[in-house]
């Protein structure tokens, strides 16, 4: 009996010890689990910032939209099965998706499906009673809304959750698991000022998460607005322009570089992406052989044809090899080192107006022949061609101005005397994107001042242009030279506007080689047709380029550069009449009885009725 | 005695009532009451019945309670997934498991005392022993109830280690037992494998098992040495602590009453235990001895059981805490075997 007594004693030391460490050593852990237990955070999800055209206008909205959440302190895996059933969710997937969440603190919600449609929302209404599914949590969120018919897509990007791969990605070290991050474009580009800072909702909750009082409220801090120097009248033009074909169109103002619109087709839905983008709609985006998702304006490299001409004709002036009577001899073609160099046609004696106008290849071969690789490349990369514009978009292509150089260094290769023949008429390993064009014509328009490309308004403050004093009178020549490719019968007479003075420069490149082409008889590679064009031609406002994949001939893609063109000088047009009327007594006495009440200043669009009331930014 | 039972009593309801004030429960203060004045007139009656008496009539008790226990298995109600009670009128369910423990305690008693060498315990007469205790032990397992038919070992095990059982007998059972344990495990039901798996790491499965344990050391711990005081208790009033009025009432009762409070039950409990010591001591007979160690035995097992459980030191068994916790079978039986312990007592100045 004894004995039962010390075993007595054992027992409630050691019980009593259990006690001590909990309730003794260590009670903080225990209180604060305990708090944790009780207090619930629910997510108030920030709105990311609307973006605008240059008008105002709005091109990308939200629009409210109920999003689940899995609490996870109330989750049973085994619920998990018919809550996939219910919401049309894969089971793995969910289950993969709660797994990941192991190691965060039970606290923190898991965001189930966003973007609830009313099926779902019945679901939910109708199982998340404390019997039925108490995990399941409704907040409301907002959801992008982007234009329809892919307008913009390629510039706007899309936004996505959070991956796993950004996750790790040191860049991304301040966002956090489920957050919805720009994924492309301007959505990635300006992340940090279009997304706000989420909110969050404390409250005591019991067991089953109901909800027992509310502690506080952090409101969500909204992300700001932008505003871009995208004019939606031409942008819509251009898209148009493009309709049922691949390629891309970039206008700019080469004085400042704002990019006054930038389409690129094939393109694609983003509002597919808005939420989370279905395996079906990605595997179809990513295995069409159009390539819907590649922004062409700014990652498409082609070979840029005779659209290079003009910088050839630029080394060739500015290095002093040539003047503007050097002429050269078109008998259809010309023979360098012993070999023959095509002609489209026979010129006769071509000087360097009627070599850009008519475009004459003959002419060229013996412009680069005399000027040489060293002079080309110098210039062409003056003109920013072969490198980054430095425009306000992810993953910019850079494209290529080879150079001996440039060829040792990558080929550890010598360059051949027949390459230069080649890069003459923007042939052989010449590549530039459209927006490089744009940039290199408008900086060459303008005198030798190349602004960086640039989408946002704020992005302009910190523009430093490249700048590469020309000689105002070679630069007036070669302008002249593309006056006539447009007003002379030359091969850009489709982008003629009448009472405007436009200067353009067709081209027409081959996407393969010659010798590739013959060893593959079956198939059709069509020219890629390219056109530049800019106006006034003395002082321009605006430069465009156009790509036309497989349009065959430059000529086809000059009168796509007019469509946006006119839709400028319209707009212009328009809004002078606007800025009259409105200094007209008469004007004067209507806008004195519409008291504006918004305290916006009066856009000039207004009066004229064109476009929608400028929202606040 | 009375008043340290009393006492004991009292904290417990006062932690029913603050567990379920605001709850479907918040009734089951006041019926505890009743079935605690109700368990005191038991009490008192059993303690004026000559526990010989008693012992005469054991194999007519234990077959009842056999009887009994295969009824609550053929005709029994189901709840929590297991069919441990049989309703009687009056809307009340009785648990029968508990109350054959009181059969087996008079049991061991008898069975003890006859046997005819009373130096040392024969390998025959313990398999004898065990072999009856093991058959209502089997039929309340097969409820399924293991923590309650587990509680029937000890009242053996102390009988027969003051019957002085020989150490080769101990070194044979425990050699046995590690045998046997591990067999044993595989053909548990899934839910008690999971408890034991739980106990041994509770985060592992927080949500599932693990979680009441879990639970209830967040409750005990953020009591801290004073405790939240009554009702504030946020693991208790907010229900993260799982049944905190019956086999979890003294983690609810250390989470609002800290340390201190604990220290304060745990020594009524330990004066009460020595009360039944002593009362062993002092019995009139080897019989009166074996009785109250039982009681004794019992008492210890469940307070070990329970309370360690609720510090996370015991696996989740769902056996309830003596006087303490709601319900009115654990209460009665308690009381039942407290008046055993009594009658003995009151006897201890006769021959």
């Amino acid at each position: 009996m004894a004995a039962f007594q010390y075993l007595a004693v054992a027992i409630f030391l050691f019980l009593v010890s259990g006690f001590w460490e909990l309730q003794i050593k260590s009670p903080e852990i225990y209180n604060e689990r305990a708090e944790r237990n009780r207090i619930k955070a629910l997510p108030i999800v920030a709105p990311r910032g609307k973006i605008l055209d240059r008008d105002g206008r709005v091109i990308v909205d939200n629009h409210s939209s109920w999003s689940l959440i899995l609490s996870r302190e109330n989750l049973r895996e085994d619920h998990l099965h018919e809550i996939a059933d219910g919401l049309h969710l894969d089971y793995d997937d969910l289950v993969k998706k709660v797994r990941r969440y192991r190691n965060r603190p039970k606290y923190e919600p898991i965001i189930l499906k966003e973007d609830l449609s009313p099926s779902d929302l019945a679901f939910v209404d109708s199982h998340r009673d404390p019997e039925t599914f108490p995990e399941m949590e409704l907040i409301e969120s907002q959801r992008r809304l982007y234009p329809e018919s892919g307008i913009l897509a390629h510039v706007i990007g899309y936004t996505g959750e959070i991956s796993e791969s950004e996750l790790d990605n040191p860049d991304y070290a301040k966002y956090d698991q489920g957050q919805i991050i720009g994924k492309t474009g301007i959505e990635k580009q300006y992340n940090e000022t279009l997304m706000g800072i989420d909110g969050e909702r404390q409250s005591v909750v019991d067991n089953l998460g109901r909800e027992r009082e509310v502690l506080g409220i952090k409101e969500a801090i909204p992300g700001k607005n932008l505003q871009l120097t995208i004019d939606l009248d031409l942008q819509v033009v251009a898209e148009l322009t493009l309709e049922g074909k691949r390629g891309a169109v970039v206008a700019l103002n080469p004085n400042n570089g704002e990019i006054l619109a930038m389409a690129s087709r094939p393109s694609f839905d983003p509002n597919k992406f808005a939420v989370r983008i279905k395996n079906k709609d990605w595997k179809e985006l990513t295995s069409d052989p159009g390539n819907p998702l590649l922004a062409r304006a700014t990652q498409a490299q082609f070979a840029p044809g005779s659209t290079f001409k003009p910088i050839v004709a630029l080394a060739g002036l500015e290095s002093g090899s040539i003047d503007e009577d050097t002429t050269f001899n078109c008998p259809g073609g010309a023979t360098f080192f012993g070999h023959f160099y095509k002609c489209h046609s026979v010129h006769g004696s071509v000087s360097l107006h009627k070599g850009i106008a008519q475009s004459c290849d003959s002419y060229f071969y013996n412009v680069g022949n005399k000027t040489g690789i060293d002079n080309i490349a110098f210039y062409a990369h003056q003109a920013g061609l072969g490198s980054k514009t430095g425009v306000d978009l992810p993953n910019e292509a850079s494209g290529t101005v080879p150079s001996p150089e440039w060829k040792l260094r990558n080929f550890r290769q010598k360059w051949f005397a027949g390459e230069t023949i080649s890069v003459s008429i923007g042939q052989g390993a010449v590549t530039i994107t459209p927006i490089q064009l744009a940039r290199a014509i408008g900086g060459l328009a303008i005198g030798g001042v190349w602004h960086t490309p640039h989408l946002t308004v704020a992005a302009g403050k910190n523009d430093k242009p490249h700048e590469w004093a020309l000689n105002p009178d070679n630069v007036h020549k070669i302008v002249y030279g593309m006056y006539g490719v447009v007003n002379e019968g030359g091969t850009g007479v489709r982008a003629r506007i009448p009472n405007m003075e436009v200067c353009g420069k067709t081209g027409s490149a081959q996407t393969v080689s010659n010798d590739y082409a013959k060893a593959h008889p079956g198939e059709s590679f069509k020219d890629n047709a390219w056109f530049v064009g800019f106006a006034p031609c003395y002082k321009p406002e605006i430069v465009i380029a156009v790509l036309f994949e497989g349009g065959v001939h430059g000529m086809f893609g000059a009168p796509m550069a007019r469509d946006v063109m006119v839709a400028y000088f319209d707009k212009k047009a328009r809004l002078a009449e606007a800025e009259k009327l409105k200094q007209s007594p008469a004007s004067a006495l209507m806008s004195a009885l519409t008291p504006r009440s918004t305290g916006v200043p009066a856009s000039p669009l207004d009066s004229n009725g064109q476009a929608e009331a400028p929202i606040p930014h | 005695m009375f008043f340290i039972i009393l006492a004991i009593c009292a904290l417990g309801v006062l932690q029913i009532f603050s567990a379920t004030h605001d709850t479907v429960w918040q009734g089951a203060w006041w019926k505890q009451i009743l079935f605690i004045a109700a368990g005191f007139l038991l009490m008192w009656i059993v303690t004026q019945i000559d526990y010989h008496a008693l012992m005469l009539r054991v194999y007519p008790l234990y077959i009842a309670s056999v009887v009994l226990l295969i009824a609550v298995l053929v005709f029994g109600k189901r709840a929590f997934g297991s069919t441990r009670w049989i309703s009687l009128p009056a809307g009340i369910h009785l648990q029968v498991s508990e109350f054959a423990k009181i059969v087996i305690i008079l049991l061991v008693a008898r069975f003890l005392t006859e046997l005819k060498s009373s130096d040392v315990l024969q390998a025959r007469d313990l398999l004898k022993l065990a072999g009856l205790i093991a058959l209502p032990m089997a039929l309340i397992a097969k409820e399924p109830d293991l923590g309650t038919a587990l509680t029937y070992i000890p009242i053996l095990a102390v009988g027969v280690f003051l019957a002085g059982m020989p150490w080769r007998y101990w070194v044979a059972i425990a050699v046995v037992a590690l045998v046997v344990v591990p067999i044993a495990f595989t053909h548990l039901q899934d839910y008690q494998k999971n408890r034991i798996v739980s106990f041994l790491d509770p985060e592992r499965d927080p949500q599932g098992t693990g979680y009441q344990l879990i639970q209830s050391k967040i409750a005990v711990g953020a009591g801290g040495t004073w405790g939240k005081g009554i009702t504030k208790g946020s693991q208790t009033q907010l229900r993260f602590l799982p049944v905190p009025h019956t086999d979890f009432i003294f983690s609810a009762f250390g989470e609002e009453h800290g340390f201190i409070g604990v220290m304060f039950v745990l020594i009524l409990y330990f004066i009460l235990l020595m009360q039944v010591v002593q009362d062993a001591q002092t019995a009139p007979d080897r019989a009166g001895m074996y009785i109250c160690m039982g009681v004794g035995a019992l008492l210890l097992f469940h307070i070990l059981v329970n309370v360690g459980m609720v510090v996370g030191r015991m696996p989740v068994t769902g056996i309830p805490l003596p006087l303490m916790s709601y319900g009115g079978s654990s209460i009665w039986s308690t009381f039942l075997m407290l008046g055993l312990v009594n009658s003995v007592r009151v006897r201890r100045f006769v021959n």
